[in-house]
């Protein structure tokens, strides 16, 4: 389920400054106090690449992180609404269960990592391991992903605008990734498959949703060639 | 985990604030490596033959009056000692060599940290914030510092197995991560007559690297020879009296951050750590990537 929520009024906004404040006191706000506070847009301000901000979110409200977030920012997130107004550092969105983060600049590794659900909007690029064992978020990220993007990913679409890393989709399961720009390598079992018109139109959704106009028709399809799936005793140590 | 801590100073007036600048760094990095921490610091260059050697003696009121005055009867020099509690700089004519052998011989209690014309070396055990109002952090001026936090994996937490390490003179190296194949490394570099002072892993990378380099390699080539033969994880930012360079293994699984602007060169582990500096904010903000190399002259 994703969270728009357009009401900006004083009333209904609460500020964290982190300059003064600390994440605890964000997230003890955000997970006990919020659901009848009818707060319905939290700013943060000061994040200086502190950790954990905004993580365990269960409540739809809208989050806007002012400045660079550190580790895991909106981990575990459901329902909410995320919005970060510069980088983040490692696992961001890790394990998203729904709603929404947003990166306005650029994500550092594993964003993504575990995702259940929800989407993950990275506009600049995402570092290595992007979407690494997701388990059905979707992520869409404007720039290019690192090595060892995808590992292991097992639902979900990953959608990159820019170029990949090596070993793209390595053991891939049922994840499907989709390329704009240019893949380095495909990892273990991870092949390229024709476009079809359901791609098309799951991609044009996603990067609508994304706010990034790019034709879907440019992006090749990156799926599991389900090799791996079954144990060969020939295979002779090739994996 | 392990925190990288560097900063070089571009603007030459801001090179008297190096330490008020790096220190928050080294504080914020304290969370990833409590048990000990180090740093080099590049200063103004001595003139001529003159060397200068970080000393560290075990205890913080250690009594340096009597190796002052040996020194100078056995080597009949003028030579400055500088102490602040157990770590003292000592300045002098004398060739590394001589003054490590000598040292070691006579004042066995002692450990000569560095050895070179711009490098000091302060190290030691406790948590990294301390250790900075031990040694007035704040008040270093220099042109580069190298520093670290250290959660300790592969030796023990002693100020000798704090980073950096250094070989050579002017050379340092600061290591987050692990060094798989250290003894490999140590077997070969012993066979050339290279002496080990410590079990530590990130000794062999700092040993290996000088090693190259005293073959004849640029710093960068060094570092490519380090990328085939250094097995392991690491960030590894290294300083020498010229350069800061800062690499990544292929897995680039630690982490690291630079935040260049026309003023200065930052970098540590996460972002967090150089939050506090003036203009980051409109710095050029990345992260290294695997096997690429990162040089900044001084």
């Amino acid at each position: 389920m994703e969270s728009v929520m357009l009401d900006r009024s004083p009333a209904t906004t609460r500020t964290f400054d982190l300059e003064g404040g600390s994440t605890r006191e964000l997230n003890q706000f955000l997970h006990t106090d919020l659901a009848a506070s009818g707060v319905r847009r939290v700013e943060v301000l000061n994040p200086k690449g502190a950790h954990s901000i905004a993580v365990g979110v269960n409540h739809p409200v809208e989050i806007d992180v002012q400045g660079h977030g550190g580790y895991y920012l909106g981990g575990m997130n459901k329902h909410a609404s995320i919005t970060v107004h510069g980088n983040v550092g490692w696992g961001v969105a890790e394990n998203m269960m729904s709603g929404m983060v947003r990166v306005k600049g650029f994500a550092s590794e594993s964003a993504g990592a575990t995702g259940h659900g929800g989407l993950l909007v990275i506009e600049g690029n995402a570092s290595l391991r992007c979407g690494i064992s997701m388990k059905g978020i979707d992520i869409v990220v404007g720039g290019g992903v690192g090595n060892y993007s995808a590992f292991m990913a097992q639902a979900g679409r990953l959608v990159v605008c820019g170029d990949a890393g090596d070993a793209l989709g390595d053991s891939l399961y049922e994840a499907v990734l989709y390329v704009r720009g240019r893949i380095k390598s495909l990892g273990a079992d991870a092949r390229e498959e024709p476009m079809g018109a359901a791609d098309i139109a799951g991609v044009g959704d996603l990067l609508r949703r994304a706010g990034l106009a790019y034709d879907p028709a440019e992006f090749k399809r990156v799926a599991s060639a389900r090799q791996l799936y079954h144990w060969n005793a020939d295979a002779n140590q090739e994996y | 985990m392990c925190g990288i801590v560097g900063l070089l100073i571009k603007n030459p007036a801001l090179r008297p604030r190096l330490g008020e600048l790096m220190t928050p760094i080294l504080d914020e990095m304290a969370a990833r490596g409590p048990e000990s921490a180090g740093l080099a610091v590049f200063t103004d260059q001595l003139s001529g033959v003159q060397r200068k050697y970080s000393i560290h003696a075990p205890i913080w009121g250690y009594d340096w009056s009597g190796f002052e005055a040996r020194f100078i009867e056995r080597f009949g020099t003028e030579a400055q000692l500088a102490v602040t509690g157990n770590h003292a700089v000592l300045v002098c004519d004398e060739a590394p060599a001589a003054v490590k052998k000598w040292t070691q011989e006579h004042f066995g209690q002692l450990h000569v940290l560095s050895a070179g014309r711009v490098i000091d070396v302060y190290k030691d055990i406790g948590h990294p914030s301390e250790i900075a109002l031990r040694y007035d952090f704040r008040k270093l001026s220099g042109t580069h510092v190298v520093g670290h936090t250290r959660m300790a994996t592969e030796s023990a937490v002693t100020p000798d197995r704090a980073h950096p390490f250094t070989a050579g003179e002017d050379f340092c190296l600061v290591h987050n991560g692990t060094i798989s194949n250290p003894y490999m490394i140590r077997r070969k570099l012993e066979h050339r007559g290279i002496v080990f002072e410590t079990d530590n892993d990130t000794e062999a990378a700092t040993r290996f690297l000088e090693w190259r380099m005293r073959e004849g390699d640029s710093l960068e080539d060094a570092l490519r020879q380090g990328f085939r033969e250094l097995d392991g994880f690491y960030t590894f930012l290294i300083g020498t009296d010229t350069e800061l360079a800062l690499v990544r293994d292929a897995f680039a699984c630690k982490p690291a951050i630079v935040a260049e602007t026309d003023d200065y060169v930052a970098i540590a582990s996460e972002f967090r750590g150089l939050a506090h500096l003036p203009g980051v904010n409109n710095a050029h903000l990345f992260e290294p990537m695997p096997e690429e190399l990162y040089v900044w002259k001084v």
